[in-house]
């Protein structure tokens, strides 16, 4: 096997383990949008990164944290709804982010490799990368679980039984930057909340515990990494977006199988 | 006739010993630079039924979050027991459709419990059939029922529900006023319960408490039995669950409703004797209550 695409197995496996828990909190929490939002922090990432010449990935992760961060301060002091605050942070940092790089020329910035991903590109640094963010964000989950569960449950409820919401809510966060941060590489900005939301979504329809539906995520997204790998070598499309799909597929299947049980 | 015992001012608990759990003093709450809660004692101590009534907006909620700990006063103190043990039943679950439980496994979610204790809570609230259920599939009822053991789990010291018959039957209320009457008598605990009738409130209820923004008035519920149009209206079975609160208020409120005087299907004819206090003073919204001007 070529040394590029066991790297881009070996990523796209990392990822869809870090995204597997995350992906169902995601879910469980409704907050698909929150995702999204941070995403759109990519760009200034992106130009950040390159005018500093620190890592892109470091970069967007910094910049996703800033969105986290500024998400929770329009939440606390402005009476927005949360979708309406969501809405607002993610289109001013996109604009903020397209000023940026219009402001130097000398950024050269693969707005195709950025949008979209290139997983085939994926290089050994970044492989380390997702490597330790395997270890850290499994492990911040699996000290967070109970806690993540009652909050998932009910937020009030969490509150009264006390739980540390605002620390627990602050750490998920934090996972949820460095997940779209370090995932960006493979799917691409536009697609990258895709990671979280469709294993999730499928898995859902067959699973009877949280911890199933996190088993049956990561396994949907394995299935559909290396689907969409090898989709797109042999019948040439780009790999991220066939990543997608294929997870569309492994939903579609997973609904065809409730069916079937019920 | 029985005289209804009526405090404006709160007393404190006659006895300061261990039983006392909460004990709050002219405690305040501002939202916005506007005061929602304003001069509030308040004290409940074990084996106390206490239930806090009053208008939409009235800080009910805010008041039970103050004692919960999620809420910090602006104004006052709180002092609560030390290691006390709550028991939380909130109105209604958040949990989403999408998060796969089963009943036992909400119950120890975050709390070790051997599966003794859980079968005891669950058979409790008679709902033992229920541990293998999907938590997304009860019906409104059987929440109520799995909430009220999940809170039971620990032993709490003090219960605090929130409206926990919203949504349900009168039948349904009945029943779960019986129920968490039963539990005060077994484990002695007291119970702070937020209702969302001015009128007709659980009949164990020890205290009664009417909060818009400060504590308009307190006092205990009259036996039903005593208002026979009621006792009609909700049967035999039922009336004993229920209590007559009737109002004693010595002041207006700028912001308040009409009163509803010909209000629906209770009649306004019931004869209320204890009404005098309320007269004409009273600018209340008092919902479908029997209000006599």
């Amino acid at each position: 096997m070529d040394d590029f695409l066991l790297r881009a197995l070996l990523g796209g496996t990392g990822m869809a383990l870090i995204a597997a828990p995350l992906g169902c909190f995601v879910v469980w929490q409704r907050m698909a949008y929150f995702g999204e939002t941070i995403a759109h922090a990519g760009l200034l990432g992106v130009a950040f990164g390159l005018l500093t010449s620190i890592n892109l990935t470091v970069g967007v992760f910094l910049a996703a944290l800033m969105v986290a961060f500024g998400l929770r301060l329009v939440e606390k002091n402005s009476p927005l709804a949360k979708d309406t605050a969501l809405g607002l942070l993610a289109h001013v940092v996109l604009a903020i982010g397209l000023i940026v790089t219009s402001q130097f020329q000398s950024l050269q910035i693969d707005m195709m490799g950025l949008l979209f991903g290139d997983i085939l590109a994926i290089s050994m640094v970044d492989l380390l990368m997702v490597a330790v963010g395997l270890i850290l964000i499994w492990g911040l989950i699996y000290y967070l679980w109970q806690d993540l569960l009652t909050l998932s449950i009910d937020r009030e409820l969490a509150l009264a039984e006390g739980v540390p919401v605002s620390r627990v809510e602050f750490l998920y966060s934090i996972a949820i930057a460095a997940t779209i941060a370090l995932s960006m590489k493979l799917v691409g900005l536009l697609l990258v909340t895709a990671m979280l939301i469709i294993p999730a979504a499928g898995a859902m329809n067959f699973s009877k515990t949280p911890e199933h539906m996190v088993f049956f995520t990561g396994i949907i997204s394995i299935f559909s990494v290396v689907l969409g790998l090898g989709a797109s070598l042999y019948i040439d499309i780009p790999t991220g977006p066939a990543i997608v799909v294929a997870m569309a597929v492994f939903f579609l299947l997973s609904l065809a199988v409730k069916r079937h049980m019920s | 006739m029985s005289e209804m015992t009526i405090d404006t001012v709160q007393p404190v608990a006659q006895t300061e010993t261990s039983d006392l759990l909460i004990k709050a003093s002219s405690v305040g709450f501002k939202r916005d630079a506007r005061w929602i809660l304003e001069g509030i004692d308040f004290s409940i101590s074990r084996g106390e039924i206490v239930t806090l009534i009053g208008p939409n907006g009235g800080g009910k909620t805010t008041f039970a979050r103050i004692c919960l700990g999620i809420l910090q006063p602006d104004h006052g103190k709180v002092v609560r027991k030390n290691e006390m043990t709550v028991g939380y039943v909130p109105q209604r679950l958040k949990l989403d459709r999408t998060l796969p439980m089963t009943v036992k496994r909400f119950l120890t979610v975050r709390q070790k419990v051997s599966d003794a204790r859980l079968e005891e809570a669950l058979l409790e609230v008679g709902s033992a059939h229920l541990i293998k259920a999907q938590m997304a599939e009860l019906s409104g009822g059987e929440m109520q029922r799995v909430l009220l053991a999940r809170a039971l789990v620990n032993r709490p010291d003090l219960l605090v529900l929130d409206e926990p018959a919203q949504g349900v039957d009168f039948a349904g209320e009945a029943a779960l006023y019986e129920l968490i009457s039963k539990i005060r008598d077994k484990f002695g605990c007291a119970v702070l319960l937020i209702s969302h009738d001015l009128h007709i409130v659980m009949g164990s209820s020890d205290r009664v408490l009417c909060l818009n923004g400060h504590i308009c008035c307190a006092g205990v519920p009259e036996q039903i039995n005593k208002h026979p149009e009621y006792a009609r209206l909700f049967g035999k079975d039922r009336a004993e669950a229920y209590g007559i609160y009737a109002h004693n208020h010595d002041h207006e409120h700028t912001l308040s409703g009409d009163v509803t005087s010909s209000d629906d299907a209770t009649g306004s004819d019931t004869g209320h004797p204890h009404h005098d206090g309320c007269g004409s003073g009273c600018g209340h919204d008092h919902g479908a209550g029997p209000e006599k001007d």
